[in-house]
Parts: C-alpha cells; sequence; structure tokens
C-alpha cells in the first residue's frame, strides 16, 4: 500500500487530488443510490413472485383466460421486469453518469 | 414412438456429422487462437478484446448450460409452471451482477474476482479463502457438468460412459491449453449462436402447429395434462421456504460464480463490461421464455410418458421434441448443440479454476506477485491440467450418482461464500482481511455443512427418512450467516490501511484504471509491457 500512496501523491499536485475526491464522492453516492433502488426494485419483483409460489399456489394456478393462468402471466411480467430495469440503468448510465466521469477523469 | 425410442442412442449419419462438425470447429478456434495467446493477459482474459456484445452472447452461453437447456425443458415437460421457477431464478441474478457487481469489478480486478475482494487487504489470507470458495463452486458444477455429460452422450451417441467423459475432457484439454480465454470465449460464442437459433427454430416450429398462439399451446397441455400444470405444485419445491431459499441462492449465486465473473475481464472496459450484462440478460431472457414453449411443447407433442421412458429425469424432453417435429436431422442438430453447451460450460469452468489456482494461490501467494510472465503462464497450464484431470477422474469415479442437488450446492455456496466478499469489499469502507476470510469460509463452509444434512443428502441421496436441517437449500441461512459474520469481524478487527485503501480502490472503481495509477502490489500482481 505505502508504494501505491507513494506513486499516487508523486504524480500529482494536492489541490485537484481534493477535488475530483469531492465530485468522486458524489458521484459514488449517486451512483450506488440508483443500484440500490433498481436492485430493491428487482428483489420486490422477484421476491413477491416467489413468495406467492411459496404462499399462496391456489392463485397462481387460476387460469384469466383458455391457457393462461395468473402463474404463467407473472413469470412472463417477471422476464419482462429484468429487462426493463437493465435497460433503466443502462439509460441512467448514458445519459447521466458518463458525462460526469469523463468530466472527472478529465480533471484527474 | 418405438421409432422415436429407438432412434435416441443410434445417432444415424447426420448426428454424427454435426457432432463431429463442432468438434471440428472447436479444435479449428484453438489452432486460430493459440497464435494469439502468449500471455497470461490473453490466456485468462483474451487479452480483453472482446466486444461488449460477444462477451454478452459468451456469458449468455455460459449460462444456458446442459442443465438449463435439457434440465429446464425437461422440468417443464414432466412438471409444467415449476420448471419455470428455475428459469427466472437463474434470469433474476442479471441485473443484480449489472447495478452492484460488473462495473466495479472490470475496473478494479485483473484475472479473479479475489484481485477485487483482496484489492486493499493483505493478499495473502484474503487468495486462500477466495481460492477456497471459487474452488469448492467451480468442483461441485463440473462434477455435476461432467456427469450431466457423460449420461447425456451416452444416451445420445451410444457409446460408454467413461469415453463420453473421456471425450468432453480432452476436447475441452486441448482447448484451453491453447488457446485459453480466447479459444473457449469464442466457442461459446459459436455455441451460443446454435443453442438461440436452433431453440427458437424449434419453438416456432411448434408454434406452427397451434396456430402460432402460445396459449393454445398451453390449453392444449392443460387439457392432456390437467389444469394443475399451468400453475405451482409440488414436485420444485415442496415447503414454503425451500422456494425462498432457492430463490436466495439462484439470484445471488449468478454474482458469485467465478466463471462468470471472470468473463468482464476479457472486455476492454467498465463501459464494455455493461453492455455485455445488457445484451447476456436479453438473450438469457430471451432464451427463457423459449423453454416455456419447448417444456410445454414436449408436454404435448412428445407426451410425458415418452419422455421419462427415455431417461427418468426428463433430460431428453428437447430431443425428443426436436425429433418429433423436425425428424432425424433436427435431432442430430439438436444432440450436436448439447454436447457444444457441455464442452464450453465445462471449458470455462475449469479455466476459472486455473486462474484460482494459479493467478491467486501460485502468483499471488506462493511468489508474492514477483512470478515473470513465462512462470505465470506456465504454471496457468499447469493448472488448467489440474483441473482437466480432476473433472475427467471425478466424472468417471462418480458415474451414475446422483448429483443433480450439485448445481443447487454450486450457487448456493457462490451466494454465500463469494458474493457477500465481493460485495463488502466494494462498497464498505470499514471491511477488513480478517472480515473477508470470515465471511467467505463461514459462507462456503456453512453452506456445505447445512446441504449435508438437509433433506438433499439425507433424504434423496442417503435415502434417510429424517433429516436435520428443514431446507432442501442452504442460501436462506447461509447467506446472512456470510454477512453477519464479515460485517460483525469486520467491526472488530480495524484495519487502518484497508481503510485508508478505500480513497484509492473508490476512484479506481468509478472512472476507469485508465488514467488511475497502477497500484504496484495490491489486487494487480503486474502489469505486462502493452501486447
Amino acid at each position: 500500500m505505502s508504494t501505491q500512496n507513494g506513486v499516487f501523491e508523486g504524480t500529482r499536485r494536492e489541490a485537484p487530488r481534493r477535488r475530483v475526491s469531492a465530485s468522486l464522492d458524489e458521484l459514488a453516492s449517486r451512483r450506488f443510490k440508483v443500484a440500490i433502488v433498481l436492485t430493491v426494485a428487482m428483489l420486490v419483483v422477484y421476491f413477491a413472485f416467489i413468495l406467492l409460489i411459496a404462499f399462496d399456489k391456489e392463485l397462481l394456478g387460476r387460469t384469466i383466460t383458455d391457457g393462461l393462468s395468473v402463474g404463467i402471466l407473472l413469470g412472463v411480467v417477471v422476464v419482462f421486469a429484468t429487462w426493463v430495469l437493465t435497460w433503466i440503468y443502462v439509460g441512467w448510465v448514458n445519459r447521466r453518469y458518463e458525462p460526469t466521469v469523463r468530466e472527472l477523469r478529465k480533471q484527474q | 414412438m418405438t421409432a422415436l425410442l429407438a432412434a435416441i442412442g443410434d445417432p444415424d449419419a447426420t448426428a454424427i456429422v454435426f457432432f463431429v462438425g463442432f468438434i471440428v470447429i472447436a479444435l479449428a478456434i484453438s489452432y486460430w487462437a493459440a497464435r494469439r495467446t502468449r500471455s497470461t493477459e490473453q490466456f485468462y482474459a483474451a487479452g480483453h478484446n472482446i466486444s461488449g456484445f460477444q462477451n454478452g452472447l459468451a456469458l449468455a452461453g455460459d449460462y444456458m448450460s446442459a442443465a438449463s437447456f435439457l434440465g429446464i425443458a425437461g422440468l417443464v415437460a414432466l412438471f409444467g409452471f415449476d420448471g419455470l421457477i428455475y428459469s427466472i431464478g437463474f434470469l433474476v441474478g442479471w441485473p443484480i451482477v449489472l447495478f452492484l457487481i460488473a462495473e466495479p469489478l472490470r475496473n478494479l480486478g485483473k484475472y479473479t474476482f479475489a484481485d477485487v475482494v483482496a484489492y486493499r487487504l493483505k493478499q495473502t489470507p484474503v487468495r486462500v479463502a477466495a481460492a477456497v470458495g471459487t474452488l469448492s463452486v467451480v468442483v461441485f458444477y463440473l462434477i455435476a457438468q461432467m456427469v450431466g455429460a457423460g449420461s447425456l452422450i451416452t444416451l445420445m451417441f451410444g457409446i460408454d460412459y467413461w469415453l463420453a467423459v473421456v471425450i468432453v475432457g480432452a476436447v475441452m484439454l486441448t482447448l484451453l491449453l491453447l488457446g485459453g480465454m480466447i479459444a473457449t470465449t469464442w466457442v461459446q460464442i459459436v455455441k451460443a449462436v446454435l443453442l438461440l437459433g436452433g431453440a427458437f427454430v424449434l419453438a416456432i416450429w411448434v408454434l406452427s402447429k397451434f396456430n402460432m398462439n402460445p396459449l393454445d399451446l398451453f390449453s392444449t397441455a392443460a387439457d392432456q395434462n390437467g389444469k394443475k400444470v399451468l400453475g405451482p405444485g409440488d414436485q420444485i419445491v415442496t415447503g414454503s421456504w425451500d422456494a425462498v431459499s432457492l430463490g436466495i441462492a439462484l439470484m445471488f449465486g449468478t454474482a458469485g460464480l467465478p466463471h462468470i465473473l471472470m468473463r468482464f475481464y476479457t472486455v476492454p472496459d467498465a463501459a464494455a463490461a455493461r453492455t455485455s450484462v445488457n445484451w447476456a440478460t436479453f438473450f438469457i431472457g430471451f432464451f427463457y421464455l423459449l423453454t416455456f414453449v419447448l417444456g410445454f411443447g414436449a408436454m404435448t407433442l412428445v407426451g410425458q410418458n415418452a419422455i421419462t421412458g427415455v431417461e427418468e429425469g426428463g433430460n431428453m424432453a428437447a430431443p425428443l421434441l426436436a425429433q418429433e417435429v423436425g425428424g432425424e436431422p433436427f435431432l442430430g442438430f439438436i444432440a450436436a448443440v448439447a454436447f457444444a453447451t457441455i464442452l464450453a460450460v465445462v471449458s470455462g469452468l475449469a479455466l476459472s479454476g486455473a486462474a484460482a489456482l494459479s493467478h491467486d494461490l501460485w502468483v499471488n501467494v506462493v511468489r508474492h506477485g514477483e512470478a515473470p510472465q513465462s512462470e505465470q503462464l506456465r504454471v496457468a497450464r499447469i493448472a488448467t491440467v489440474i483441473m482437466g484431470a480432476t473433472a475427467i477422474v471425478l466424472g468417471i469415479v462418480l458415474e451414475g450418482q446422483n448429483v443433480a442437488f450439485m448445481v443447487g450446492l454450486a450457487f448456493a455456496i457462490a451466494a454465500s461464500a463469494n458474493f457477500p466478499a465481493l460485495l463488502m469489499a466494494i462498497f464498505w469502507r470499514r471491511f477488513t482481511t480478517w472480515g473477508a476470510v470470515a465471511s467467505i469460509l463461514v459462507g462456503a463452509v456453512s453452506a456445505l455443512v447445512l446441504i449435508y444434512i438437509s433433506p438433499t443428502i439425507q433424504e434423496d441421496v442417503l435415502g434417510n427418512t429424517t433429516s436435520l436441517f428443514p431446507l432442501k437449500n442452504p442460501a436462506l441461512i447461509s447467506m446472512p450467516l456470510a454477512f453477519v459474520t464479515g460485517i460483525v469481524v469486520s467491526l472488530l478487527t480495524r484495519e487502518t490501511a484497508a481503510e485508508e485503501g478505500y480513497d484509492e480502490l473508490e476512484e479506481r472503481m468509478y472512472l476507469g484504471a485508465a488514467r488511475a495509477p497502477v497500484p504496484a502490489e495490491a489486487g494487480v500482481a503486474r502489469r505486462p509491457t502493452a501486447r
């Protein structure tokens, strides 16, 4: 660790380093927030499905129209939810996150 | 039906042509890749030259193993809705990998996920523990795949079991030794395209018999086999908490599977890592939607009795369906794709095990990160031979054993030993060396012990009537236990150097390695010169 810090401090001046740090903290906490919200959303969707399987088999077995049960419909909904959440994240990163990262890299 | 039974295990010319054709393609890829594999960077990480889209296909390929293609189609064919619990659980792990793991992993590590856990911690203890976590996941997963491979190839091509295992092992070793990650990745990509294409054609073919309407297919299935096939039964999950525990293992296990995590190093940067998960999630979701159709298709068009008549577990449902709708040539194609699937997945697994042995244990523990490039590459190949030989021997020794539980076990260990340590190393400043070691070991050991005293082993394998632990999958207990252990031990063992190192980790994790200084000893042992 010591050599690595040595390299670090030796190649960069103190002042700009601190500026990067402050905006980096902000960037980090924003990304963490988005990641947590989306992770929780995925957990809620999936475990709602799993808990229904665990505790209300009867509901999932009910048919909506001929050939379509609540369970199969919800299964397809979970698959689409994974896609949608993935797209939301990638969209957010490309629009909001990446430009900030590029900006910070320049300052580095 | 008799013609149907006869064809499986007695392959006609087309099946053999496809089978041999795929082996030739795999060997050609190895030969081509061999000339591009001159450094560990290339051997383990394909020189970081795989694009996001290509890696998305390869990740999807790693995931669409024989277990998911043949296994899930079979479970759906025999049990209907219950089979879908697995496919959906396998899928929902991917967004978690994307949101929490993929980009930090790419920015912080080099070849293995231990690079990331050990980044600011003490190298030796963390790497030894991570190697234990990695190798236990890899070995159980490999056993399941090899034993499955042996019986499937025996069933489909009518050759001896031991010969089937040796063929898979030998082709895998050739592939890995010559072309390392480059060959493995391209074989995986070729196979993913063949598998997605084959499954898609098969699904359309099935739907064409039902006015292209999946609901017509499902309602025919319900008319033939009873309405219960469209809703949850009690075949896969007996108790309520079983479903939850299995769900946890499947969801978080993905984020701790060494051969999946290793793939993120094959792309040039974090943006490409993100793109690759995006594509992988799309392909895998699409594939599992197809398995709905394939499973119910086999249930109605082939019939459950015919499927269990060939193989009790239902693994032959998809090949039988292929034969039913497309005749022998299509059966030959699907059988060859199944073989390709097994080959590509065991190669990726063996490579990640070899990386734990050589990169984590030899280079970073025994040699303290100071081994010259030529030695690293030599050790990597020796470790590959060890993993390959282990796979072949275990595959042959465990012939006929019930190893189906081992995939669930591998996921449970991955979710308990690897995932919590990785997550805390990335996001928690106060995480310490001993916190990481304790979390990994407690996760791995508790998953192993709990599964041993669970109905999975006590009742299904050993034939006892009772078991100490009620859940079939241990993740509901073992994963939280690993988190709690990691947190408590970290709080008890303050490590100033690790906390100070977190600033540098954070900068590199978010901004990438491009401009950040290369750490001399932590995480990244040494950066090879440009090539």
